[in-house]
This record gives C-alpha cells, structure tokens and sequence, in this order.
C-alpha cells in the first residue's frame, strides 16, 4: 500500500556501511551496547509526547467519563453520586433514549446493507479495464473528501418541499413529490440515501484493493474449468475477499452508530423525533442542557454497543472467513 | 483454448459488437452512481451564480440566466468569509505538520529503538483508536473549560495531534519504519550518529511517501470536522469553514444562492487538490479503513 520504491538510499550510510564491513565484528558489538543504553533514553523520550498525550487526552477522559456516569454533574448543581441512577434512567425511565437507539438502529441497518453491496458492485464493475473506467472511479470517490456538512447542505436543498430539485423533477410529470425532510415516513430514507451517496466511495477503494489481490490464475483455472461468471463470483471472488468485507462492514456499522453531522445539519432530530439519533442525544444532553452525568451514562452504552459489535464481528471472521494471510 | 481458436479466425464483426454491447450495463451502472453524485456539484455551482428571484423557478435552470457572478463578493460582505477560511486552512496545516512529527517520531522509535516495555506501550497507544470520541468528548470539555481553553483553537489542534487521531499515525509511520531494512540506521549508529540525528538525517527523508499519505489524511480530517468547532467554539470569530456554514442557515433565512457560493468556496480548493492528487488522495483516505 505504502510506496515504498521512490526512496533513493542516503549514500552516506551506506558507503559506511561497506567501509565498516571490513571491521572486526567485536568492535560492532562493542558499540552497539554503548549506544544500546542511551537508546532507550531516547526511545522514551521520542514517544514520551504521544504517551502524555494518551494520558491527557484519552486515558484521563475515558475514566473521568466512566466516573461522571454515575454522578449527577451538570452546569447547575455540584456533582453527587448517584450510584446507577443514570443508566436506571436511560434503560427504564426515558423513553426518549429508546428512541434514539431504534433510530440509530433503524439508519444502521438500511444504511450498511446498501452501502457494502452498491460499493462491491462498483468495485466490481470498476475492475473491469475499460477506457473511461477511472473517471467513473474518481467521480464517485470525490464526496468523500467532501465536507459531510455541504454535502448535506446541498441536498437539504435538492429535497427541498417546493423549490428542490426533485420535487421539480417530479412536477414535470404532474407528480405532488412529498415534503421528504418533514415526513416522518420519508426523512430517514432521504438521510440514508445521502449518507450512502457520501461514503461508498471509500468501501468501493477498500473492495477493488482486494479485487486486485485476488491472483488471476485462479479466474484462468475456472475460466478452462468452463464456470460461469455467477460460478466464478461465487466460489473465487466471493470467498477470497470476505476479509475485506468483514473490515468495511465493521468500520460502517461503527460509523453508522456514530451518525451526528447529517442529522444536525438536515433535520435536528426531526420531524417529530424520526431522526433523533443517539450521538445526537448525547450532544443535546451534554453540550445544550449540560446534564453531563446523564450524558456520559449514554456515551458509555453507546460504547458498549461498539464494543459488542466489534468483538461480536471478530468471532464472526473467525467462523465465515476462509481465507487469511 | 478457446481464445486461441477465436485468433484463427478472421476478426468478427458481430463478435465485438457483442463485446461492446455487453459493456453497456457497466457504463449504465457506473454512470447513474456518477450521476448521483455529481448532481450536487453541478447544482451546487449553479445555485451559486443565479440571481436571487431564479434560486426558486420553476422548470429548474441549469446554466443561470443571468450568471452573477456578484454572489461570491456578496458572501464575504455578509459574513467574515475568509477568517473562517483562514481558521479552517491554519489549524489544518498545524494538525498536519504537528501529527507528521510527533507520529513519525514516535512511530520511528517504536520500530527501530529497543527500550523496555516497548510493545506493551505501543499496543496500549494503539487501543486507544477503538475509543468513540463522544465518549472522551465530555471529560474533554469540562477539563478545557476549567483551564479556560474552551472558545479557544487549542481543543481543535493539541488532542488531535497527541490523541487518539495521532496515534494513527504512530501505527501507520511504525508500519512504515518497520520495512526500512536495518542495515541501514545499524550503518548511520556507527558513522557516529545518535538516535536523533538517525531520525533526522536518514529516516525522515526516506518516509516523506509514507507522510504525503499521512498528511493527506489528517489535513482533511482536519478541514472537514465538524463536531469538535460545534461544541468548543462559541465566539463567531474563531468559526471554521464547516460551523460557518452550518449556521449560514439560520442567520440569513436561508439565502440558498449565498449559500452554495459559500460551499463552492469551502469545497473548491480542495477538490482542485484532490484532482490533481487523486492517487495519493485516495490511498490516504482509503487508510481510514484500517482505522
């Protein structure tokens, strides 16, 4: 992955290094446990502004969040702990968060499904050499450099009840198209599609890498063999990528868990509470009504969910994937 | 065999009409997905020069008539446009030189230097990746606010270099420095250079692929976030390109021609990058599949 080729060797070491081969192999020894002690000196002090930052900036928040979760801290009273009251609230006495969670659930499963299977069918058809292929290849990849909030921002305005694209589009066929961003039935549907617009570009980078690894013999062995395409996609294909499709199917399920920026910027949880999403919950709680204790006791079920489905994936590569280098 | 028996042959017409025409639903395929994708742009660019009374006509115009070219100058007047700009563009560039450093140092000292308890550290660091930044976000927030840090760039530029964006790099640079064969910094050891001047002379050269990826990566990581200006920034002066322009909305009514002039200018500059960059861009991005 890493280019590694265009490196031209520094001369200098290595006319050394010819130089030094003729030395004894004592004194190379020898100076290798002189400097071998100050190295470790120097090891600790080229990673020492990484392991402080690890300290500050994510050890000390971790367990700090972990302890604010069973406190009532917010902006306007001292902290007290109230043992497990939060998450006894969360679980049993908020209906709110269920909802945020179904939601989340609900964006989750209609947005990887169509995600993994629409970037492996570009990945496929993209692996093909034909002229033209890469300009496809770099089109679909440019949302993904693109800010999630102006691409939202602009399709907002496609969606648009009256003046939006499509709704025109649709009223040239005398067609009444629907208020998608203030229906419930439609809102999270449009989300969906504009996240998938969004990110299959980087599934479908992942998935023709893993394409391309895949040796061409065996397709010339199945091809002698006389299988059919669907045979070959099935048996060859299929198998020898599954690594591939376990890893982005986890980053997208994690990254759809996490879904904030569409939602703030499209619909801020609405219509209704349709699109009420759980980081966004998390954000309204700590960062609006600064109800820090409660907010925490969301962050670490959310984490627990992720952590779940990662480990859960994990047990599931071990089952399904065949092939592993 | 087949195929060699298709060579004897003379060329057959109907044989690459066929081969073309089995081509077809591949383009069709493709270029529907493009299609979607570049519907925005273009509606996007087009929105920006249209005169206000067209933003909202009906049957949709493509090419503006008239182009006002008027509405990007006008963007500018009515919000301070290019300190967001340089905001965005500053603390990018200083997470991006900031994360090359500290990851490539680290990541260097990790693959080559021996020290004791090297590998438990490293895999501890890199545990750190699999940590939601919601999570962390609250604690964060708190400890910045009592250290007045709050409505400030600081939260934007330190945690993402030392944190846990930075410790990819450290697993990326480790990865890299890990291939460099070790004759080489054994060699610069006795020609009498320290771990440092190894580090600096000879390693840092040799891993300028490995941080144009890097680089590319963070910077926009960096440019496009939008969650940590939204909780840490509250004064209008310290904004960065993206919480301007989610809040364009609501100040102007939704002024939409403004709007997309503003998103053309915040999306321009680094799409021109990415199309001329486009192969390192993409192995840089594609990278957050290994995150």
């Amino acid at each position: 992955m890493l280019d590694t080729s265009e490196k031209t060797a520094n001369p200098v070491p290595v006319a050394g290094k010819e130089a030094e081969s003729t030395f004894s192999l004592d004194k190379k020894n020898k100076n290798k446990s002189r400097l071998g002690r100050g190295e470790k000196w120097y090891g600790y002090l080229f990673i020492s502004p990484m392991v402080i930052g690890y300290l500050v900036f994510v050890l000390g928040p971790i367990v700090a969040a972990f302890g604010i979760s069973f406190t009532n801290w917010s902006l306007y009273n001292e902290p007290a702990l109230v043992g497990l009251s939060n998450y006894d609230k969360a679980l049993n006495n908020d209906p709110v968060f269920w909802i945020t969670v179904g939601n989340t659930l609900v964006f989750s499963l209609g947005l990887v499904p169509l995600n993994i299977c629409l970037a492996l069918a570009l990945a496929l058809l993209l692996k093909q050499k034909l002229p033209g292929i890469g300009f496809f290849h770099t089109i679909i990849f440019t949302p993904v450099v693109t800010s999630i909030v102006v691409w939202v921002i602009v399709w907002k305005y496609i969606f648009a009840t009256d003046a939006g694209l499509i709704n025109q589009f649709l009223k040239l066929f005398g067609i009444q198209g629907p208020a998608w961003l203030y229906s419930e039935n439609w809102t999270m549907l449009v989300i969906i599609i504009v996240s998938v617009l969004k990110n299959v570009g980087l599934n479908m980078v992942i998935f023709l890498a893993a394409l391309h690894d895949v040796p061409q013999l065996y397709y010339d062995a199945a091809r002698v063999d006389g299988a059919s395409p669907w045979r070959i996609f099935r048996s060859i294909t299929l198998p020898l990528i599954t690594p591939s499709i376990f890893l982005a199917t986890t980053i997208t399920v994690i990254g759809s868990l996490k879904i904030f920026g569409q939602i703030y910027v499209m619909t801020g949880g609405g219509p209704g509470t349709s699109t009420y999403v759980m980081v966004y919950y998390i954000y309204k709680q700590a960062f609006q009504f600064f109800d820090y204790g409660y907010a925490s006791a969301i962050a670490f079920i959310l984490f627990a969910i992720i952590l779940g489905l990662t480990i859960f994936q994990w047990q599931m590569r071990k089952r399904w994937v065949h092939y592993e280098q | 065999m087949s195929s060699n028996s298709g060579s004897l042959r003379n060329p057959n017409s109907g044989r690459t009409f066929r081969k073309v025409l089995r081509t077809l639903p591949t383009y069709a395929l493709l270029s529907l997905v493009s299609l979607l994708v570049v519907i925005p742009f273009l509606w996007m660019v087009s929105t920006s020069l249209k005169d206000q009374t067209k933003v909202f006509v009906f049957p949709p115009q493509w090419i503006p008539d008239p182009i006002v070219w008027d509405n990007y100058p006008k963007v500018f007047e009515r919000q301070p446009f290019q300190l967001y700009f340089f905001n965005s563009l500053y603390i990018a560039v200083t997470v991006t030189v900031g994360t090359a450093i500290f990851a490539a140092l680290a990541g260097y000292a990790f693959a080559k230097l021996r020290f004791p308890f090297k590998n438990v550290i490293f895999v501890v660091l890199l545990s750190s990746m699999m940590i939601p930044a919601e999570v962390t976000a609250i604690p964060l927030f708190i400890g910045l606010t009592n250290f007045k840090l709050t409505n400030t760039h600081f939260p934007l530029i330190v945690p993402p270099i030392l944190g846990a964006g930075g410790m990819f790099g450290v697993f990326l640079l480790r990865q890299f420095f890990i291939t460099i064969p070790g004759e080489l910094d054994e060699a610069a050891k006795i020609d009498g250079c320290n771990p440092w001047t190894t580090f600096w002379r000879i390693m840092l050269p040799q891993a300028i692929p490995a941080l144009a990826t890097l680089s590319i990566f963070t910077f926009l990581n960096s440019w496009n976030d939008f969650f940590d200006p939204l909780i840490y920034l509250s004064s209008k002066e310290l904004y960065t390109l993206p919480l301007a322009l989610s809040t364009f909305t609501d100040q102007t009514g939704t002024d939409w021609h403004l709007l997309m002039a503003a998103s053309v200018m915040a999306t321009l500059p680094l799409l021109l990058v990415f199309f001329l960059a486009q192969k390192r861009f993409i192995e840089g991005v594609a990278l957050t599949g290994l995150k």
